[in-house]
């Protein structure tokens, strides 16, 4: 396993290599870091920070399609989470704030792993409901206003930095190590990887394959809802209707990126978390380069599709091809 | 449907044919000839080669010399679809249709009778039910084929086959997980085929079945032919040297008498268990050292039972006693903390996790049990893989191997590694022989022997009778979903399951101990 995490990576490394080269050459200064009240700026610096709200899907992300499953309303929890933030922001202090968005996600994640792990629903019509239904909710609590707040804690949090890096970045580092710890530290990847593969026989092997399902769906609601905090604190307000849009499918695409089959099993944070970096240079790259961001769809179209061709047995030369037959043939 | 060929020349003609995988020569210069009207087994262990001949003359995988003739003419088909149209058909142990369409959709799928651009399911139906008449099936055509048993699944396939004007038809293990009225079903048809002269390739490990039904025989060893005898003529013995290349060991039972086993304690069980619908309430103990075979048809409650005994299935009345003390066993979960284990009859859906390696199969049950925050360190993993690996002899030794990747007989290898690490006291194995090669199977059924000599109990399920006389310290036999009988010392033997299995109803309800 570890002697194959390289091979595994090289599509996504050689990817990413080949779009910062590319955004090197629209954009000369793109490599640039510059030093300025402690805190450091340039392209790369923003690659990561526009990068952590997809970044934070992806962890729970990934965790939920190696279960096989699937959630559609990561986008909508982060507009919850965002509008509950901000509305609260003012009033309270950050602890509370923080306390009451995440456990709204939490909340969310368990509806999610009810409706899946419980009730047996499809993962894709089951997080459809809370898809539709949460972005609603999340314009009741803004009462259809955008709602912006002024305080400095939250405020912070969205343009703050630690050590230099932006605070958004630094959680999102913090989320990886946190969920890497918890996943690789315990069974729970084992096990999550086996339900998976196999929720029969994982079943029948004795795994608790429901409290697995219901616990990455929890999680991928955590993240979500750290995602819509730094979103609404970024820009000092929550925007119901456009918060976290169409960012479940930018999430499923960094976790694909990063080599995650929809059909369960293997999975890799690191990849997943590398996969939204690879989009995010290439938005940033785009931009940079003042094509039209009409533009930015197509690139990315042909970019993730040269991303999956790399990872496409057939297309990885011949040895691939003999691997597959000698796999056929077992 | 009746063929004309000139009954000298060769149907089917295969001359020099070799096929490598990288470094690995699966086929060496194999020659194998099918006569017309002629049913002719082609046998030898895992990895001798058969599927891989299977596959090139049927062009799933390209050739690397050797040529391919029909009736004297040369083909090179490049997919299944081509063989089909070159008259070849094959139907696999996994029939390859799809148990969620009708079984006249399946007939006809791809050539559905049209209309104006619409299927025309009346006719369709019509056609479908005269096609299955002329093998003697009467069902309903129009409900999805996966209702129905894989011996009639088998029978769709056969069906399409020839409705599609094959005049080879392949069966690869067709009878692997039929019951032995449906291989009889099976064996009426295929003999009936024959008679048209159809030339049928049969693949099988069930000896018995190849003697009852084959012409001839052709044997494979290690990517080489053997060689090609008549039936008739060879011996058994003679035949197993052959697919082997060396003597087997002697297979003979030789277990305790009874009265030594009334004396052991017991380990499990079972009062008046049941579940309404699925298996009638029954009475079992499970004692240490202990091989309790349960014999019975398809269908007659064995898996069932195993499931029940085990957790998978939920009793809704009786009482189920581990070591005296009353238990519930609700789910697997529950069944995995009173120190249970099963292996289940479907190896690939309800067993493996194909795509995780040896070592992560291995551990997971103990994991399972040990719970989330108390993982097994990578080393102790290691530990225990490589351990159960080279106690059973799991080959490729290889724990980082996808178990996917591995013959059936090794994959039943790592299920029962899955469960012996978990130091379990019961258990549940249901067919743990099937589609496994003679090699294997007789170091399962050693195996068996070997757990039992250490203190286990097991409740071991099997449509194969010799294996199951050879094995238990006790018989349960089972009919229409109840225990009919169970059988102990010097009683058990074939006839008497035969006979139990057979008996009216009414004349075996008493619980008989002899």
């Amino acid at each position: 396993m570890i002697a194959l995490l390289p091979r595994r990576g090289l599509a996504q490394i050689l990817a990413l290599i080949v779009i910062l080269a590319v955004d090197r050459v629209v954009s000369p200064q793109f490599f640039d870091l510059r030093l300025q009240d402690g805190r450091l700026f340039g392209s790369l610096i923003d690659v990561l920070n526009r990068g952590t709200p997809v970044a934070l899907l992806s962890l729970g992300m990934v965790l939920v399609i190696a279960t096989r499953g699937i959630d559609l309303s990561v986008g909508a929890v982060m507009a919850i989470c965002g509008a509950i933030a901000a509305s609260l922001a003012d009033s309270h202090g950050l602890p509370v704030v923080l306390a009451a968005a995440l456990g709204a996600g939490l909340v969310c994640g368990l509806w999610n792993g009810f409706l899946v792990a419980v009730l047996g629903m499809q993962p894709i019509v089951a997080t459809l409901i809370l898809m539709v239904a949460g972005r609603g909710i999340a314009q009741l609590i803004t009462e259809g206003r955008i709602v912006t707040f002024s305080s400095p804690d939250l405020v912070w949090l969205g343009n703050g930095s630690v050590l230099g890096l932006p605070v958004p970045v630094v959680i999102a580092l913090g989320m990886l190590i946190l969920t890497g710890a918890v996943v690789r530290g315990s069974a729970l990847g084992l096990l999550i990887e086996a339900t998976g593969g196999n929720a029969r026989a994982s079943e029948l092997a004795g795994v608790g394959t429901r409290a697995m399902i219901l616990a990455v769906y929890v999680w991928c609601g955590v993240c979500a809802a750290l995602a819509g905090v730094i979103a609404a604190a970024d820009i000092m307000g929550a925007d119901a209707n456009n918060a976290g849009l169409w960012l479940e499918l930018d999430a499923i695409l960094a976790v694909v990126i990063g080599g995650t089959s929809l059909f369960g099993g293997r999975f890799s944070l690191v990849l997943a978390v590398l996969g939204a970096l690879i989009i995010q240079t290439m938005n940033t790259g785009i931009l940079l380069s003042g094509y039209p961001p009409e533009f930015n769809l197509l690139v990315k179209a042909v970019v993730v599709l040269a991303v999956l061709l790399l990872q496409s047995p057939k297309f990885s030369g011949l040895a691939g091809i003999a691997a597959r037959l000698r796999r056929t043939k077992a | 449907m009746e063929i004309s060929s000139d009954p000298a020349s060769p149907l089917l003609e295969v001359r020099g044919i070799s096929k490598s995988f990288g470094a690995v020569r699966a086929l060496q210069e194999v020659d194998f000839t099918l006569r017309a009207g002629e049913i002719h087994a082609l046998l030898g262990e895992n990895g001798a080669g058969k599927s891989t001949l299977i596959k090139v003359v049927t062009g799933v995988f390209a050739r690397d010399a050797g040529i391919v003739r029909i009736s004297g003419e040369e083909v090179a088909p490049r997919s299944a679809k081509a063989a089909l149209g070159a008259g070849i058909a094959t139907v696999y142990q996994e029939v390859n249709l799809l148990p969620n369409l009708s079984v006249a959709q399946n007939l006809f799928l791809d050539r559905q009778p049209m209309r104006f651009g619409i299927v025309r399911e009346g006719e369709m139906r019509r056609r479908a039910k005269a096609l299955l008449a002329d093998f003697g099936l009467d069902i309903d055509v129009a409900a999805p084929l996966g209702n129905y048993s894989v011996a009639i699944q088998h029978v769709t396939a056969i069906a399409r086959a020839m409705d599609l004007s094959a005049r080879v038809l392949i069966l690869d293990e067709p009878t692997a997980s039929l019951d032995r009225h449906e291989v009889e079903i099976l064996f009426g048809i295929m003999r009936k085929l024959a008679g048209r002269g159809i030339g049928i390739v049969f693949v099988s490990h069930f000896l018995d079945q190849v003697y009852e039904i084959s012409d001839r025989i052709t044997v494979l060893r290690n990517g080489r032919l053997v060689g090609e005898r008549e039936t008739a003529s060879l011996p058994r013995l003679e035949l197993i040297r052959m697919m082997l290349g060396r003597e087997l060991a002697e297979t003979t039972s030789a277990r305790a008498s009874a009265t030594e086993h009334e004396a052991r304690e017991i380990c499990a069980s079972f009062e008046g268990y049941g579940k309404a619908g699925y298996v009638a309430p029954f009475n079992l103990e499970l004692r240490h050292g202990e091989v309790v075979g349960l014999a019975g048809l398809l269908g007659s409650g064995r898996t069932e039972t195993a499931r029940l005994v085990f957790g998978a299935e939920r009793a809704d009345r009786g009482q189920a006693k581990v070591g005296g003390a009353p238990v519930r066993l609700q789910t697997p979960r529950d069944g995995v903390r009173h120190g249970f284990g099963y292996c289940p009859e479907e190896r690939k859906t309800d067993g493996i996790v194909a795509e995780l390696s040896v070592r992560e199969n291995i551990v997971l049950a103990l994991q399972a049990k040990r719970g989330l925050h108390r993982p097994l360190s990578r080393r102790e993993q290691d530990e225990i893989a490589r351990r159960y690996v080279k106690m059973l002899d799991i080959r490729p030794p290889d724990p980082e191997r996808p178990v996917g990747l591995l013959s059936g007989g090794n994959q039943q290898k790592v299920l029962l590694a899955r469960w012996l690490a978990t130091s379990p006291r019961l258990l549940v194995l249901d067919e743990p022989t099937r589609g496994i090669d003679v090699g294997a199977h007789a170091e399962i059924i050693r195996l068996i022997r070997e757990l039992c000599d250490d203190g286990l109990s097991l409740l071991v399920i099997s449509s194969e009778l010799d294996e199951i006389v050879t094995y238990s310290d006790r018989v349960v036999v089972l009919r229409d979903r109840a225990h009919v009988e169970e059988l102990a010392g010097g009683a058990i033997d074939v006839g008497n399951i035969l006979a139990a299995i057979a008996a009216d109803g009414a004349a075996t309800a008493h619980e008989g101990r002899a």
